[in-house]
Parts: structure tokens; sequence; C-alpha cells
């Protein structure tokens, strides 16, 4: 276990080739939108980041599920480690979301539902964190976390079509012919193409953190019971 | 199936007792419910026709609020004094236990609201006596007990307790609070029943979901 | 009545528990001696339904734990250091509530009432009750349902003399009546007075064991001296 899989290390070149020739897309070869100009190709990035979180929120509940299922540790790492990398990219999705709609509507923050259904999610993995800070005994810990990850994955979706239902201004960006004037635009093939490989870099770097993550935990985990172990021989 | 209704029966009956002894949830739970309306309506400052607009919002505020109070006390009452174990350790299903407190915290939140609304109605001039809007009430109360109930069962094994079941707690009902909210107000307003609908449809969907999701949970809350 | 073979319980990376062999007669009353940490607890516990072993097989009267859980609870009562009583009801009240969760006739109650001494308070709050009644309502609480087996986890704690004399009294005579009694403790002279054996838990193992029957102070000390060096090993 303490090698470093020599998979996980052509993972961790993978991903990181797959960004640049990502950004490299996105930079040089996607053309510039008309209407919005540069800014526009924070778009890649934001929906790419966006989509990932997603993948780590129901991540999440999936682990949650099999936690209980089967009581392996590695499904609490995982879900755990789940959440820290979904947290981090909504963040980015979220910021990169405010940079793309300063210049385009004026204003930082647009309550519409997707960016506040990110903004609540956000919210659900500080409370997720915080009631693991708030048990010791493991087994409980990791039932808890479970639970409460289960919970969230129902409630979300509701919450989304709920918001949905109140309003929106977020722009309908596939295809859609009154996209435009909500500061939507249609995608022509190199943005096609730049769009999607950006979604599948940042799931490939994803998939890299979370492996990663869930090593960390089992090494964490594996020091643990030695320390534990070394206390009791002394005593 | 008739000794999960006793047991279930015997354990609402034992909360609404130890409560009628002290009332002290209650008149927590009621006093925070006015405060919270009393609040709003400084820091609001509405005009009379923004209040009626805003109603339904300020009136779900003072619920949600006071709500925890309840969850909290109840489950505290049972992890004091080991009385949960007793629970635990009686020949009893353990969905059992799990109805039987939030039906509890069901029904002192509805008597609560019992005595908030017609108070609500008399401050701000507006009749909140319709059947629909008592039936949004009653759906949202619902959803929210159960989830709280659970959570609550959850917390209360933490050792940061009572500040962690409203972090926990409020993300997971927004549904409730959205839905509630929209649904209050189109009967205020007298909306169309088609505008109306498909929030009480989005309130009975979330007590279905969440109802099946913590019975089949609860289990794994309460074990060692 | 128990039998356990190789329990092992875990939380996380501590081993409470380590490969535990116990075995308890129909009839007996063993007391569980053992410093504090040893495990006695967690053993009765797990023996209790309320916590799962990590491995190992316990059989307590007749039911494999932890999967027949349910059929076992009918069978046990417990006493433990919390009263598990609602401080805001009345003794009748709170023996009411757990009759009907036991599926026991109501006019047990005023026999369980009488039984323990508690009859002329039976219509007083439980919060108003001193320590050591509270702990006689426990255990009419704990054979309200006639149970076969009584686990009792260190019901002398916080009693005095008197008290812990009249608890004494009620424990003989239910253990009287043909149950059997497992009881964990601190006190080993007030043990080897009530029960029939004793055993000694000593870091997550049982390390030794010595019937009461004719038994010599000396005897005492040196069961729970050899236990605690067995147990280091």
């Amino acid at each position: 276990m303490l090698d470093k899989p020599r998979l996980l290390t052509a993972m961790d070149i993978l991903s990181a080739v797959m960004i640049l020739i990502a950004a490299g897309l996105v930079f040089f070869y996607a053309p510039v939108e008309q209407l919005m100009g540069q800014v526009q190709k924070v778009f890649y990035f934001h929906v790419a980041t966006a989509w990932v979180g997603m993948l780590g929120f129901m991540a999440a509940g999936v682990a949650g599920v099999q936690y209980l299922r089967t009581e392996d540790e590695k499904w609490d790492i995982a879900g755990l480690g789940a959440v820290e990398i979904s947290l981090v990219f909504f963040m980015v999705a979220i910021i990169m979301g405010s940079i793309w709609a300063r210049p385009i509507w004026n204003t930082w923050w647009t309550w519409d539902p997707r960016l506040t259904t990110a903004a609540i999610v956000e919210l659900i993995y500080a409370a997720y964190l915080l009631l693991r800070s708030g048990l010791d005994d493991p087994g409980k810990r990791a039932r808890f976390s479970a639970i409460y990850a289960i919970f969230g994955f129902f409630s979300v979706p509701l919450t989304f079509i709920s918001i949905r239902l109140l309003r929106t201004i977020h722009p309908v960006v596939i295809g859609s012919a009154e996209a435009a004037s909500q500061g939507g635009f249609n995608m022509d093939d190199p943005m096609k193409t730049a769009f999607f490989f950006s979604l599948a870099a940042f799931s490939v770097l994803f998939a890299d953190l979370l492996w990663h993550r869930i090593r960390l935990g089992k090494l964490q985990s594996a020091v643990n019971t030695l320390r534990i172990q070394s206390y009791e021989k002394e005593s | 199936m008739s000794a999960f209704l006793r047991s279930t029966a015997a354990i609402i009956w034992k909360d609404i007792k130890t409560e009628w002894r002290t009332r002290e949830n209650l008149s927590a739970m009621l006093v925070f419910s006015l405060l919270v309306i009393l609040i709003f309506n400084f820091a609001l400052e509405l005009d009379l026709r923004a209040r009626e607009s805003l109603a339904g919002g300020v009136l779900w505020a003072a619920f949600i609020f006071a709500g925890t109070i309840g969850l909290n006390r109840s489950m505290a009452v049972e992890k004091d004094r080991g009385c949960l174990d007793g629970l635990l350790l009686a020949p009893v299903d353990r969905s059992a236990i799990f109805v039987g407190k939030a039906v509890g915290n069901l029904l002192f939140m509805l008597v609560v609201e019992a005595i908030v609304l017609p108070v609500f109605s008399f401050l701000y001039g507006i009749s909140v006596f319709q059947p629909g809007f008592l039936a949004v009430v009653l759906l949202g109360s619902i959803g929210y007990s159960a989830v709280g109930t659970l959570l609550a069962a959850m917390v209360v094994q933490t050792r940061t307790r009572d500040i962690l079941l409203p972090i926990l707690l409020f993300p997971l009902t927004l549904p409730v609070v959205i839905s509630a909210v929209k649904a209050s107000q189109g009967f205020i307003q007298a909306l169309p029943l088609g505008d109306v609908s498909v929030w009480v449809n989005i309130l009975i969907a979330y007590d279905l979901i969440f109802l099946a999701v913590a019975i089949m949970v609860f289990d794994y809350i309460l074990e060692e | 009545m128990i039998t356990v073979k190789k329990l092992v319980k875990r939380f996380g990376p501590i081993t409470v528990l380590r490969e535990l062999d116990f075995d308890v007669n129909s009839g007996e009353f063993v007391a569980l001696l053992g410093p504090n940490g040893a495990g006695k607890t967690t053993l009765l516990r797990i023996l209790s339904s309320l916590m799962r072993p990590t491995s190992g097989t316990v059989q307590v009267a007749s039911c494999n734990l932890p999967s027949q859980g349910a059929s076992l609870r009918a069978k046990l009562g417990i006493v433990s250091h919390q009263p598990l009583l609602y401080g805001d009801l009345t003794a009748a009240e709170n023996l009411e509530f757990f009759s009907k969760l036991y599926s026991v006739k109501t006019k047990r109650i005023a026999e369980i009432l009488d039984l323990v001494g508690l009859y002329p308070r039976r219509d007083d709050l439980v919060r108003t009750f001193s320590r050591g009644m509270q702990q006689r309502l426990a255990i009419g609480r704990a054979i309200l349902h006639d149970p076969s087996l009584l686990l009792l986890d260190e019901p002398h704690t916080g009693l005095d003399q008197a008290a812990g004399e009249i608890l004494d009294r009620i424990l003989q005579d239910v253990a009287l009546e043909g149950r059997t009694v497992v009881m964990t403790s601190h006190d080993l002279v007030r043990s080897a007075g009530l029960a029939s054996r004793l055993v000694l838990l000593s870091k997550g193992k049982i390390s030794n064991s010595l019937s009461t029957v004719d038994l010599e102070p000396a005897d005492l000390i040196d069961f729970y001296k050899t236990g605690l060096e067995g147990g280091r090993s």
C-alpha cells in the first residue's frame, strides 16, 4: 500500500496533460464569441468544474449507501474525499460564474437556480464536515456522514426544482433561439470540441484527485492503528 | 402490525404526558415564534401591502426556527437519562421509535402553529384560516418534523449538539421552505389553484421521499 | 444461558475486547469484576444487543447475536448506572409506559411497585426520587416482563450504605426467583456476598473465575491479583 501505484502516476500525468490541452483548446482553438468577447471563455471551465462538482456530490451519496451496506471504511473515505473535492470544484465554478456575470450582467451574483443550488450544496458540505468534526467514534462518524450524504442527495434536486420554478436568468446554453437575449449563445463545432474536452479533462482530474485522497485516508488510518498499537504495547 | 402501532402510540402518549407536566418545550417554542415574527416586523418595516406579500415567508421563518428548539429538546430528554437505551432494549421495532418521536414532534409543532396563526392573523390583519393554507402548514410541518427528528437523533450523539442541528437541518429543508412559502402566499393572495398546486405537489413529494428514506435509515443511527 | 466465544470488539483502531470467552449457566449469579476500562460495560452492552460485536460468536438465551437481537430483548432485563427512567413521569406512569412496550398486564405494575418498596410513592415524579429509589424502580422496570436473564451494570454506583443494602435484598429476592444474573461491579466483597461466581475481566479478556462457595477473604484478594497479572500478558 505504501508504494504509489503506477496507474496512479499515469493518471497524474494524464490529468495534467489533458488540462493543458483543454486550456489550449479554449484559448487558441475555440473562436472568440461575438457578443461577449474573451470573458465568455470562462464558460468552458466554469461548466466543467460545476459538472465535476455535481459528480462529486452524487459520488458522496453513492458512497454513503455503499458504506451503510458494507461498513467498509474505504467508502467512508471515498465519501469524505468526494465532498472535499466537490467543495473546491463548486467554489471554483461559483467564482468563475461571478467573473462571467460581472461584465455581462453587471452584477457579481445572480440568484438563479443553478448558482444558488451550488451555494446551497456548499453549505451542505460545510454542515457535513461540521458533523464529522463533532463525532469521535469512527464507526458513528462514518455512518452518520453516510446518512447525511444520502439525505443531501435527495434534497438537493428537489431544492433545485423549487428554485428553478421560482425564477431563472441563467443562460440556457445549448441551442435555444432566445438564449442569446439572456446571455446564452449557440455553440459551433470548435466550441463544442473545446467544451467537451474540458468536461473530460476535469472528470479525469476529479478521479485522479479522489484516488489520491482515498490513498491518503487509508494511510492515515494505518498510521492511527499503528500508533494505538504502540501505546498498548508500552502499557 | 398492532404491536408496532401500540408501541408508537405509547411513545407518543409518553411524550405528550411528559411535555404536559412542564410545558417547557411548548412555551419556549411559542415564545420564540412570536419573537421571530416581532423581529421581522421591525427588521422589514413593511407597509400594509408589502406585508401581505411577505406574510407566508415570515410565518415559515418563525416555524422553522422555533421547530429546532422542540426537536433538540425532545431528543435531549431521551439521551440524557439514558432513556434511549431503555427504548432500544424494549422488544419494539426501531422504526416505531422513529415514528413515535417524529409524530410527537409534529404534534408539538402543530400546537405551537395553532397558537401562532391566530396571533399572526390578528397582528397582520391577514386571514389564514382557509383549508388550503392549513393543509400547507400541515404538509410542511410533516416533512420538517420527519427530517428534523432523524437529524436530532444523530446530533444528540455529537459533541456540538445544540448548534449542529440547525446547520444540518436548514439546507435539507429548503424545498419545504420554498414550496410552503409559495403555496401559503398563493392561498393568502387567492391565486388560482393551478398556480399553487405545483408547490403543494413538491411538498407532498418531499414528505413521501423523506419519510421513506428516514424510516429505512433510522436503524443505522441508533446501533453501535 | 450465555455462550461467548472469541469475542472481539474494536472501536476504530482501539481494541477493547480481545477474543473473549465467557460462559454463564442458567440460574447462576455471576459478578463480573475488573479495573476501569477493562471492557465490562462493553461486554454487557454486547450481551444486551445494544452493541454489535466486531467478530466472534455470542449466544444469549438461545438467541444468536446480533441477528436475533429482537427476540432476545423480550427475555432480558437491564439495570444500568443511568436510571433509564423518565423524570417527568411518576413511578407508576414509567412502569405503565414500559408495560405497554413489553406487552405486560397492568396489574403487574402494582406487584412490582410493592416488591421494590415503592408503592406508597407511586404517584410521585421520578425526578423527586433519591438515587437509591430510582435504582429500585429501575430494577422493578427490569423485571416487569419477567425476564429469564438480568444484566446489571454497576447498580450500586452512587448509593449510600442503607440504599445499597435495600438494593442487595431486592437483588437476592429477584435472583432467588430462578433468574440468571450477570452483574458488573467494582465491589469485591459485596459481589462475593451476592454472587455464586466471580469472574475477572482484565484487558479485554476473562482472566480468572472463582466460585463463591466456602470462600475465604484471602482467596478473594488472591483471585483479583492473579487475575490482573494474567491479563497483563
